[in-house]
């Protein structure tokens, strides 16, 4: 079966992000962008698919800048087969890029989507659940496992309590958590090999999809900074200022 | 305006992070209706009714939203929520699977996880792990928000008296099924909403010295959560993750032992009244939002300060 794998590309998440002085933004000039930490869980899964002989191609998919093609080439380094890129200068919300996603998955009908639970840059969540409504495919979202099991796929999901399994219909939608898997990285030859790999580039336009937003942002702000604390020199300082000063036990 | 909740719950009860985003309701004014959608719900609507400030509780009881599965339970709620301004939730695990989906049905933008309301249609919340906080506008017909529990104070759980309204849902769409869970068992108070959360982290070597925190967290009635690390290495099960990708806490105290404080760390504990971090390495950064940092080793601080309250 042929799997899609939605990637983004973000800031790098160790990069501590500033806010830009006219509150318009945080300031990603000159700063290093990377993959989507769950996006590259995604890709390891559907490539661990296809070593198994479930999946039979990968197609990753990115919707941004002409510059993410770099993380393009980084998932067909990882294994990816091949690649679209939907070019837009603008930064889209969620649902636009779902629609987007909706007109891919028209096109490329794969049997299974797995996108990244959530990217680090909006930490919206949004993106799987929305393209599941729009496909009508089912969700298993948080996977922590995803076994193929005929025309179903079998999700453990992390929830609140715990672990909860559901079963699925292919086609669906998975999204990715954390545990899934630990991520391959690139070989210097694979790198080489990726960049001789098929590269499409579209338009949302030639998609046919209005990306216009009923969201705005209005302003950027840094979060309120926590005033300087201080360091105690024992476990008695400590219960005293915890006792008599915060008060909090 | 009406506003509809979807009610987080158990079928049995009603989730402490409903009263939260009823709060956030009653802040965006205007008339509150909560939508509990279960299997044998009778008593999480009859607990819904008494919420202080919802005029009105919309049950749907069938089968078929018995374990909340999204494809079954977003087009009740699509449906439903046609007919009002603004449709919120909870952003728990439940909350994030299904609300999306309900946003893409209606054909409107979501906003995730708010943790202030500005008016009716603008909003704060945190992006980039928390690092900036952003102030946004809807101007959807139908506003769809999910709620973080820790932006606003619970309204009380009891007080009010809401009518009770039995609404059909639709069938099984049979798109997926539920084939079963594993709940991890705690007596300690749930970590979302503890007044007192101890953490541990990489730092705690092994699972068998979380004994140390539980023995702490049992003196102070405090929850126990851990950094990536620790459930990464096995030490604890995920649930108990606290950080961008687990649970968002805000607690009256945090104490972190044997934490770095990686971003992603900080970003679900970093509006805690109070953070002390206990670690060996005084140049971890956790120092730098602490407000009473004790550097040494935790294997001889915790002991000693479990005996000491």
């Amino acid at each position: 079966m042929n799997v899609l794998v939605p990637i983004k590309r973000v800031v790098d998440y160790n990069v501590k992000v500033r806010v830009k002085a006219d509150n318009s933004g945080v300031d990603l000039a000159n700063v290093k962008m990377s993959m989507n930490p769950f996006c590259e869980i995604a890709v390891e899964e559907a490539v661990r698919l296809k070593e198994k002989g479930v999946a039979s191609e990968i197609v990753v998919v990115t919707i941004g800048p002409n510059t993410a093609q770099e993380q393009l080439r980084t998932a067909l380094a990882l294994g990816a087969d091949r690649a679209i890129l939907v070019e837009s200068a603008d930064e889209l919300n969620s649902l636009a890029v779902a629609k987007l996603l909706k007109a891919v998955v028209e096109k490329e009908q794969p049997q299974l989507v797995i996108l990244g639970k959530q990217a680090i840059d909006s930490d919206n969540n949004q993106t799987g659940q929305m393209l599941g409504a729009l496909t009508g495919y089912a969700q298993g979202t948080f996977a922590s496992k995803v076994e193929v099991a005929g025309d179903k796929v079998n999700v453990t999901r992390e929830i609140d309590g715990g672990l909860q399994t559901v079963a699925l219909n292919l086609p669906a939608i998975v999204t990715t958590d954390l545990r899934l898997n630990e991520p391959r990285y690139a070989s210097l030859p694979n790198i080489m090999k990726a960049k001789k790999k098929p590269l499409d580039v579209v338009t949302p336009d030639a998609l046919g999809v209005s990306t216009a937003s009923t969201v705005k942002t209005l302003k950027v702000e840094a979060p309120a900074a926590r005033s300087a604390g201080i360091k105690v020199k024992s476990v008695a300082e400590l219960v005293e200022k915890l006792k008599n000063e915060a008060k909090v036990i | 305006m009406t506003i509809l909740v979807i009610a987080e719950h158990t079928n049995a009860a009603l989730a402490a992070a409903t009263l939260n985003t009823v709060a956030a309701a009653a802040k965006i004014g205007g008339d509150i209706h909560v939508l509990v959608a279960g299997a044998a719900c009778g008593a999480a609507a009859e607990a819904a009714a008494k919420v202080a400030g919802v005029a009105k509780v919309l049950v749907a009881d069938n089968a078929a939203y018995a374990h909340q599965l999204p494809e079954n339970v977003a087009p009740l709620v699509a449906e439903l929520g046609k007919g009002y301004s603004h449709i919120l939730a909870a952003a728990t695990s439940n909350g994030k699977n299904i609300l999306p989906r309900v946003a893409a049905q209606l054909d409107v933008d979501q906003i995730s996880e708010i943790i202030a309301v500005e008016s009716a249609d603008t909003f704060k919340r945190p992006i980039y792990a928390g690092n900036a906080i952003a102030t946004v506008q809807s101007s959807a017909a139908v506003k769809v928000i999910t709620v973080r529990s820790t932006g606003f104070d619970p309204i009380a759980a009891e007080g009010g008296s809401a009518a009770v309204e039995a609404v059909s849902g639709s069938a099984d769409a049979g798109k997926s099924a539920f084939v079963g869970e594993e709940l991890a068992k705690s007596d300690r108070p749930e970590l979302t909403a503890a007044k007192i959360v101890v953490s541990g982290g990489r730092g705690m070597q092994n699972g068998d010295n979380f004994k140390h925190l539980y023995a702490l967290a049992d003196k102070l009635g405090a929850a126990v959560g851990a950094s990536r690390a620790a459930v990464d290495a096995g030490f604890v099960p995920n649930d108990m993750q606290v950080g961008q990708t687990g649970k968002i806490v805000a607690p009256q105290l945090y104490i972190a032992v044997g934490i770095s404080g990686a971003i992603q760390h900080l970003a679900g504990m970093k509006d805690s009244k109070v953070i002390v971090a206990i670690n060996k390495d005084e140049e971890a950064p956790i120092f730098q939002v602490a407000d009473y940092g004790l550097v040494g080793d935790l294997f001889e601080l915790v002991p000693e300060l479990t005996g000491m309250l």
